[in-house]
C-alpha cells in the first residue's frame, strides 16, 4: 500500500491531492470563522454587537453569507470584456490560495518544502495584483478602473519595501526556506530568540506594508467607499464577488502566517518548558489577525499621496538602511551575533 | 523657518498615536454594548411618543369621536378622510374615518386638535406591512387599535397631562 503512494504516478497524484485538500479545506473553514471574528472585533470596538443571529452567537453567519452569494444572479455589465471579467476573480482567488503551498504550519507540515519559499510567496503575491487590474479594466466602468489603478500602484510600492524587509531576515538566516528561518529562531531563551527582537522595527514595517499589500484599512484606497463606491469590485456580484472577497481574506491570513513565521518564531513555543507545535503557529496567526482587525477599527483611511509618501519616502529608505545595517551586523557579529544565525 | 517640533516627530515615528488609539479601542472593546438586541430588547419610549394611530372609546363603550373634522382640517399631509351623518339616536357620529398611513407624517396635530381625545397616536411603532393597501387604515382598524392599546394610551395621556 505504501508502495502505491510512493512509486506509482497515480498514487503520488492521489497523495498530493489529499494533501492539498487537507490544507485547503481547513483553511477555507477557518476563513469563514475569521471573517466572522473580523466583523465581531470591528463591532466590539464600535460598541456594537456584530452578527449574532445565525447560529449560536452568530457563528454560522459566514456560511449564510456564502449561500447568499452563490445563489444570487451574476450580473455582467453590458460593455464588459466577459472573458477577462470572469478571469479576474479566479486569478485573485487562485493566486491567494497557491501561495499557501510553501507555508509550513509545523516542523515538516508543508506541501512544497522548496529552498526559495519566500521568493515564491512574493512572486505569487505580486501576481495577485493582476486580478485587481483585470477586474477593474474588464468592468468597463469608471470607479473600478480608478480603483484598480490605485491598487496596482499601491501594491507595487509596498512590495518593494516588503522585499527589502525580508532581505534582512534572509541575511540573518542564510536561507529562504521557511523551515530554516523558523529553526534559526530556536534557542534556549524561547521568545527572546525570535526575530522580532533584533528586527523589531522591521516587524512594524512589515505589518504596515502587509496592510497596504492586502488593501486593508487604513490603506483600503482601492475600495474607498466614500470616493470609489467599492473600487474594482463595483461591477461584481454573486460568486465572482465572493471569489474576490475570499482571495482578499486569504491574502490577509497569508500575511498573518508570514509575520508569524518571519518574526514571531512560527511553531516555536515562547517558553522552553512547553513543547513546540502547530498550536503556537495557530495562536500567533490569530494574534496577528486580531491586530489586523484592530487596525481596521481604529485608523482612518490614508490619503493617496500620504500612502505613497509613506511607502517611498519613509519605508523604502528605512528598510534599505536596515538591510545594510543587518548585513554589517551579521558579517562582523555585532550584538553578540544575534544577527548572524547561519548554520555553522 | 518654523522650528521643528522634535517631540512630535519622535511621536510620529514611534507610532504613539496608534498605540493610544489601540488602548482606546481596547477600552471600547470591553465596554458594554450600546446596541439593543432589538426584537428581544427595546428602548424606553416617552409618553409623548407619536406612533400608530388609534381611535378611543369611553369606558362605557361609546366611541369618543364626534366627527367635528378638526383633525381632518389640521392634517398637513391630508391623510385623514372623514364622512359623518347623524346616528339613529340623533347623535353625530362618523360613518367613515380613514387614515392613509403612507401619507401621515406623525406630526401629532390630529391628537392636539381633537377636543375629546378620540384620535391619539399610541406607543406602537411596529406596524409594518407587506402591502401598501394594508396601510390604508379604516375606522374599524383604528377602533381596534384603540381597544388593543387603551391601557398604554390612557397611562401616557395621564403622565403627559400636567404639561399640556
Amino acid at each position: 500500500m505504501a508502495e502505491f503512494f510512493t512509486q506509482t504516478g497515480l498514487g503520488m497524484g492521489l497523495l498530493l491531492v489529499g494533501q492539498v485538500l487537507l490544507l485547503v479545506v481547513p483553511l477555507l473553514l477557518a476563513l469563514a470563522f475569521l471573517m466572522y471574528a473580523d466583523r465581531k472585533i470591528w463591532a466590539a470596538v464600535m460598541m456594537r454587537r456584530g452578527p449574532n443571529v445565525v447560529g449560536v452567537f452568530g457563528l454560522l453567519q459566514s456560511f449564510a453569507d456564502f449561500l447568499k452569494y452563490i445563489v444570487k444572479e451574476v450580473v455582467v455589465p453590458a460593455g464588459a470584456d466577459r472573458a477577462v471579467f470572469f478571469l479576474a476573480p479566479m486569478i485573485s482567488f487562485v493566486m491567494a490560495m497557491i501561495a499557501w503551498a510553501v507555508i509550513p504550519f509545523n516542523d515538516g507540515w508543508v506541501l512544497a518544502d522548496i529552498n526559495v519559499a519566500i521568493l515564491y510567496v512574493f512572486a505569487i503575491s505580486s501576481l495577485e495584483v493582476y486580478g485587481v487590474i483585470m477586474g477593474g479594466w474588464a468592468s468597463n466602468s469608471k470607479y473600478p478602473f480608478l480603483g484598480s489603478l490605485r491598487s496596482a500602484a499601491q501594491m507595487i510600492s509596498y512590495e518593494v519595501s516588503i522585499g527589502l524587509i525580508i532581505i534582512g531576515v534572509i541575511i540573518s538566516t542564510g536561507s529562504m526556506n521557511f523551515g530554516a528561518i523558523v529553526e534559526a529562531q530556536e534557542g534556549a531563551g524561547g521568545i527572546l530568540h525570535w526575530y522580532f527582537l533584533p528586527h523589531f522595527p522591521m516587524l512594524i514595517l512589515f505589518f504596515v506594508s502587509a496592510l497596504a499589500e492586502t488593501n486593508r484599512p487604513p490603506f483600503d484606497l482601492p475600495e474607498a467607499e466614500s470616493e470609489l463606491v467599492a473600487g474594482y469590485q463595483v461591477e461584481y456580484s454573486s460568486t465572482p464577488f465572493l471569489l474576490f472577497m475570499i482571495g482578499e481574506l486569504v491574502a490577509v491570513v497569508l500575511m498573518c502566517a508570514l509575520v508569524s513565521l518571519l518574526f514571531l518564531g512560527g511553531w516555536l513555543s515562547p517558553v522552553a518548558f512547553l513543547p513546540d507545535g502547530f498550536f503556537w503557529m495557530f495562536i500567533k496567526m490569530l494574534f496577528v489577525f486580531f491586530m489586523f482587525s484592530m487596525v481596521k477599527a481604529i485608523t482612518p483611511r490614508y490619503r493617496y499621496d500620504q500612502l505613497m509618501r509613506l511607502g517611498w519616502k519613509v519605508f523604502l529608505p528605512f528598510s534599505l538602511f536596515w538591510v545594510v545595517f543587518v548585513a554589517f551586523a551579521a558579517k562582523f557579529e555585532w550584538f553578540w551575533g544575534i544577527y548572524a544565525r547561519w548554520p555553522m | 523657518m518654523s522650528q521643528t517640533d522634535f517631540s512630535r516627530k519622535a511621536g510620529y515615528f514611534l507610532l504613539t498615536d496608534y498605540a493610544k488609539a489601540f488602548m482606546l479601542g481596547m477600552r471600547y472593546f470591553f465596554a458594554p454594548k450600546a446596541t439593543l438586541n432589538y426584537p428581544h430588547e427595546k428602548g424606553p419610549l416617552s409618553p409623548r411618543f407619536r406612533g400608530e394611530h388609534a381611535l378611543r372609546r369611553y369606558p362605557n363603550g361609546e366611541e369618543r369621536c364626534i366627527a367635528c373634522k378638526l383633525c381632518e382640517a389640521v392634517c398637513p399631509a391630508q391623510a385623514i378622510t372623514i364622512d359623518a351623518e347623524p346616528r339613529d339616536d340623533g347623535s353625530r357620529r362618523t360613518t367613515r374615518y380613514d387614515i392613509d398611513m403612507t401619507k401621515c407624517i406623525y406630526c401629532g396635530f390630529c391628537q392636539e386638535a381633537c377636543p375629546v381625545d378620540a384620535i391619539v397616536e399610541g406607543p406602537n411603532f411596529e406596524f409594518s406591512t407587506e402591502t401598501r393597501e394594508e396601510l390604508y387604515y379604516d375606522k374599524d382598524k383604528l377602533l381596534d387599535n384603540g381597544a388593543r392599546w387603551e391601557a398604554e394610551i390612557a397611562r401616557n395621556l395621564e403622565m403627559d397631562a400636567p404639561y399640556r
